[in-house]
Parts: C-alpha cells; structure tokens; sequence
C-alpha cells in the first residue's frame, strides 16, 4: 500500500534511497544536503536499513568509498552539495570511465567564493563534462521516484546517475509525497547484479594504464585502447536517452507516476512563447505561463528533466511550433551565456525550428524568483524579437551597474 | 490558495508547528500544502518566519511569499523590529499570541486580528517543557477559529502522526482551549 507523507526533499531522496534497497552509503555533511545524510545514517545505525555506513573525512572519499564498494558489487549511494561535489571531481570522472552505477543526489548550492549556502545549480551544471547521468527534479515527488529510477537506468547502462534537486527550496521545504509500497520498489527495481565482481577469488585487472592504440592481451585477444573506451561511455550516454525514457513508463505503469522521461511539457500545444529551465525554477515558471495566458500571450513552458544525455530530440519536438524560447537558468559558463540556452540552440540549428532563444541568468545564491519576474522577462523578450533582436541575455532581477 | 506567514523567534517551535499545519491541511483535503522555514541559518532568540501554503491543487511556486493571507505572531515583541504587516495582505488575518485583547494591540487598518493567550493556555495546562511554555501547538487552536481552514480534528490528526499519545493528548487540550478563548476582531474599521 502507498501512503502520503509530508515531507522534505530530503527527506523524501532519504526514503527513495532506503526503498532503493542500497547496501553502502558514504557521505559527508554539507548543508543543504546534511538532513539527507542524517537520516540515512540514522535509518542504518537504527537498523532499519541493513546496509553499511562508512564515515568519511571528505567528500572526494566518499565517493572513492562508493567506487570501490561498487566495483565490489554493491548498490551504494551518496549525497553532497556546492564545494563538496567539486572536491569530488576527480572521482566523479573515475566513477563513469569505470563504469560503476552509482547513485548520488546533489542537492544545488552556490559555490564559493564569495561563500553562500543558498540554492543555485552552478555546482552540478560544472560537472556536466564528468560522464555522468544527470535528472533534475522539481518536487519531492519527482526526488522519491526519481532515485529509484535513477538505479534502474545506472544498473542498465553502466553510468553513474546524479540527482539533482534544489537546496533549501525543495531540500527543506515540506509537501505531500506518495511512499511507494516496499515490495512494488522491489519488483520495478531487483537486488544489482553486477556483470563483473571484484573478488579474491576471481581476481582481475581493472582499469589499468591503457595505451594510445588498441592491444591484444595476454590470451591473445585485442582489447579496446583508451579511445574505444571513452566511446563506449559516450555511446552510453548518447544511448540512454530510450533506457530512461522505458524506465518512466515502466514506472507509471507500476505506480501510476510519470515524469516526463526526458523533459515534461505545460501549455505548449498551441503555445507562441515557450519557458525552459532545470529544476524547481521550471515548476515556478509554469505558474508564469498561467500569468501570461491570463494577458492574452500564449505561453507554455518545457522542465528540462534530464541534463546529460541532452534531450535534443526531445526539445526539437517540444519547440517546434513556439517562435520564441526563454530559458532560465541558475548557472552560468562564464565568458558566454547559460550552457542550458547554448546547448538548446546548438540542438535547434540547422533544424526545421527557427525559434528565436533568448537566455536568462536568474536566481544566483539562492536569489528569490518569482513567478511574475520570469512574466515580465517574457514579455521583454517578445517585445526584444519583435524589434529583430535574436539574442540576448538578462541577469534577472539583479544590479548590472 | 492561501499563504501564511509564520514570525517567532529561534527556538519557539516555528517550523514544528508549520510542518503540523501542513499536516492538518492535507488532512483536511487541501491536495497542495508546502511548509518551509526562511531558508539559511537559525540562531535561538532571533526573529525566523516560516511559511505555508495551502491549496486545492499541487502547489507549483516555492517563491518566497510577499504578502500572506494570514500573519500568525508567536512573539509580539517582534513588532518592534520587524516589518510584519507590510507582508499581510489588505484585509488579511493576523493572529498575535498575546494576553492583550484585539483593540489594544495598536494595529491600525482592515486587517481582521485574533488575539490568543497562547503561553497562558500553555501554562496552566502545564506543557513546559526546559522551564520554558510551548505554545507552538497551542496557536494552531487560534488559527482554526480565525481562518476556519482545519478544523480541531484535523489538528489532532495531524498532532498523532507528530508526536507521542501522551504528549498528543497534553498539546491537544491547549490547542481546544485557545480555540475558546481566541477574540476576533473583524475588519472592522475598514
């Protein structure tokens, strides 16, 4: 029986994780992220998860804990925020090129310097390079369910997956969630069963220095040089896109939930202007489009749920009637303009869709955004287009000089 | 939907007893309900907010709300340096924990204030706790009588799924008493 639960993001990642069946978790506090460790602490120390804790000094050992109780078979998770996930970088980029199915929840913070504790998504969008899977959530509904289908994606791909939710503004803020029934999480997710096990009793060399070009072993048979590796990661990636897709749909059928798969839509059948953005600020920006149909323009918005794999398919078919698309992004590659609005266009040139994309930098460090703002960048935009001008991007809501 | 905005300060129960209203309303069949505290660090004494929402349908906005439909005040020493009504809606409610009836709180306007002795309640049914009332729960009886958005029962409910039986039935019966004794005062002198 599934029951309704009010409760944080946290809280909720914490229950998705249990339910998840995992058997190590090694993390280290970082606020918003801490309540997420504690409970997961507290549900193992309380014997209500039988799993291993491992307490560690660092994130970057927290995630080498995972990787290595991984390659030894076990389904672990982790959890961190901001300067913790960047401290894990390196073994982030170890995690996917060793092909481990690890799960981790970042909970977006700002990254220093200057310090802040608040919500932007600048540290997972600077990782997006690392080869890992990235599903972003806009409610504790989506945080739950989403963990779960995260392992089943990891485990089918060979990829670790990021879940990523917005600190402070999902993290701890309390909603009604469904907990889905322990044993329905079992059949839609069975225990892991790894393809290779790290033991002493069937010893084996893993991930060794590979040369330039491709070699023949010790038994003859040629393997893969470090070129055919990194494209097997990337052909991983480039192929998941149908593995999450059948993941979301498997989901609904077991538990009448879906999230869109790769990106979930709102008013844009007929819709002229299109929002776009990652996370709860999408959530948000569908509350925007309420505001502008009410004034007579016709607006629909597109929630990025999956960041890598790109969804370029995906946002071909959702913009192709709009004429103009604003995305709003937390983060921003410095130098140019929001990797969410660059890699949208790269994904529409040359395409059928001819949309004008205008980008919009907003709620840096936890700055509030509000529905109504992102209403009238809209309207600024069209007016912008309307006059021929193509590009652009605004820093929302924030002193320019 | 309705948006609350909860003042008090560090260590007086704020979040608890937004995280318990939250309960209610679902309980009461509000399908979207949030409750977050003022994101970022606490400190005990110090002025925190925290906020509700409640609506008929999955909240979507997890802004910060500008101007609430209703104030609950668990401090009314808070008046001195924060702003509280100038983020109340014209006409909004405003429930302040004082033993002053409505008229002599000085809040000029249509708002439409509840006065509840929220730490005298407290007292007499002795829920103490480190030598200190709580009155966190107790106000929850006050916003039931002023908003009429839960009822006791929900509060109760939502009290169970919270804490212990006994500490359910020691809470509860302060939250009874303060629907009783809240004083309302309607927009008035709009």
């Amino acid at each position: 029986m599934s029951k309704v639960r009010i409760m944080t993001g946290n809280q909720a990642a914490a229950v998705g994780a249990t339910l998840s069946g995992v058997q190590v978790v090694a993390a280290y506090p970082i606020t918003p992220q801490s309540q997420l460790a504690e409970i997961m602490s507290q549900q193992i120390e309380g014997g209500k998860l039988k799993a291993e804790y491992v307490r560690v000094e660092s994130e970057h050992s927290a995630m080498t804990v995972c990787i290595s109780a991984s390659t030894v078979g076990a389904r672990v998770f982790t959890a961190t925020s901001a300067n913790g996930l960047l401290y894990m970088h390196e073994q982030l980029h170890w995690a996917a090129g060793a092909r481990l199915p690890i799960v981790m929840c970042c909970v977006n913070r700002g990254v220093g310097a200057p310090w802040t504790i608040f919500n932007d998504q600048q540290d997972s969008l600077s990782q997006r390079d690392t080869g890992w899977l990235q599903i972003y959530c806009r409610n504790n509904q989506e945080i739950l369910d989403t963990v779960i289908q995260a392992y089943r994606i990891a485990e089918k791909v060979y990829v670790p997956v990021m879940v990523c939710f917005d600190g402070f503004v999902l993290s701890h803020t309390m909603m009604p969630v469904y907990i889905p029934d322990a044993g329905a999480v079992r059949k839609f997710l069975p225990p892991y069963k790894p393809h290779t096990i790290l033991s002493p009793e069937d010893p084996r060399n893993i991930n060794p220095v590979l040369f330039p070009g491709r070699r023949e072993n010790t038994e003859g048979v040629l393997c893969d040089g470090y070129m055919e590796m990194r494209y097997k990661l990337f052909a991983a990636l480039d192929g998941a896109r149908d593995v999450i897709i059948e993941t979301d749909e498997a989901f609904a059928e077991a538990f009448g939930r879906r999230h869109g798969g790769m990106l979930w839509e709102y008013l844009t059948e007929d819709a002229d202007v299109i929002l776009t953005g990652i996370g709860s600020i999408a959530s948000e920006a569908t509350v925007a489009a309420d505001l502008l149909r009410e004034e007579g323009v016709k607006a629909g918005v597109v929630g990025i749920r999956v960041f890598r794999p790109f969804p370029k398919e995906d946002v071909r078919r959702a913009l192709r009637k709009a004429r103009a698309v604003v995305t709003f992004e937390k983060a921003v590659s410095y130098g140019y303009e929001g990797g969410l609005c660059s890699d949208l266009k790269a994904a529409l040139y040359g395409t059928e869709v001819k949309a004008a994309v205008h980008g919009c930098i907003a709620g840096l460090g936890g700055r509030d955004v509000k529905a109504r703002e992102l209403a009238e960048a809209v309207k600024a935009s069209l007016a912008d287009i309307d006059d021929g001008r193509t590009e652009k991007t605004l820093w929302l809501n924030c002193f320019t000089g | 939907m309705k948006e609350i905005l909860w003042h008090g300060r560090g260590g007086q129960g704020v979040v608890v007893a937004a995280q318990i209203l939250a309960e209610a309303a679902y309980l009461a069949g509000f399908k979207g309900v949030t409750s977050a505290p003022a994101f970022g660090p606490e400190r005990r004494g110090s002025p925190v907010t925290a906020s509700s929402r409640i609506a008929g349908e999955p909240v979507r906005t997890f802004s910060q709300i500008e101007q609430a439909d209703v104030a609950i005040v668990l401090d009314d020493s808070l008046f001195k340096v924060v702003d509280i009504l100038n983020r109340l809606k014209k006409e909004g409610i405003i429930i302040i924990n004082t033993a002053a009836q409505p008229d002599q709180v000085g809040i000029e306007g249509c708002f439409e204030v509840a006065t509840v002795d929220a730490v005298g309640i407290a007292l007499k049914h002795h829920l103490i706790r480190e030598g200190a009332p709580v009155f966190n729960t107790t106000i929850l009886g006050a916003f039931a009588r002023a908003t009429g958005l839960v009822s006791l029962e929900h509060i109760e409910r939502a009290l169970e799924g919270k804490i212990s039986r006994d500490a359910v039935a020691r809470n509860f019966s302060t939250v009874k008493d303060a629907y009783e004794h809240t004083v309302l005062r309607q927009k008035a002198q709009s």
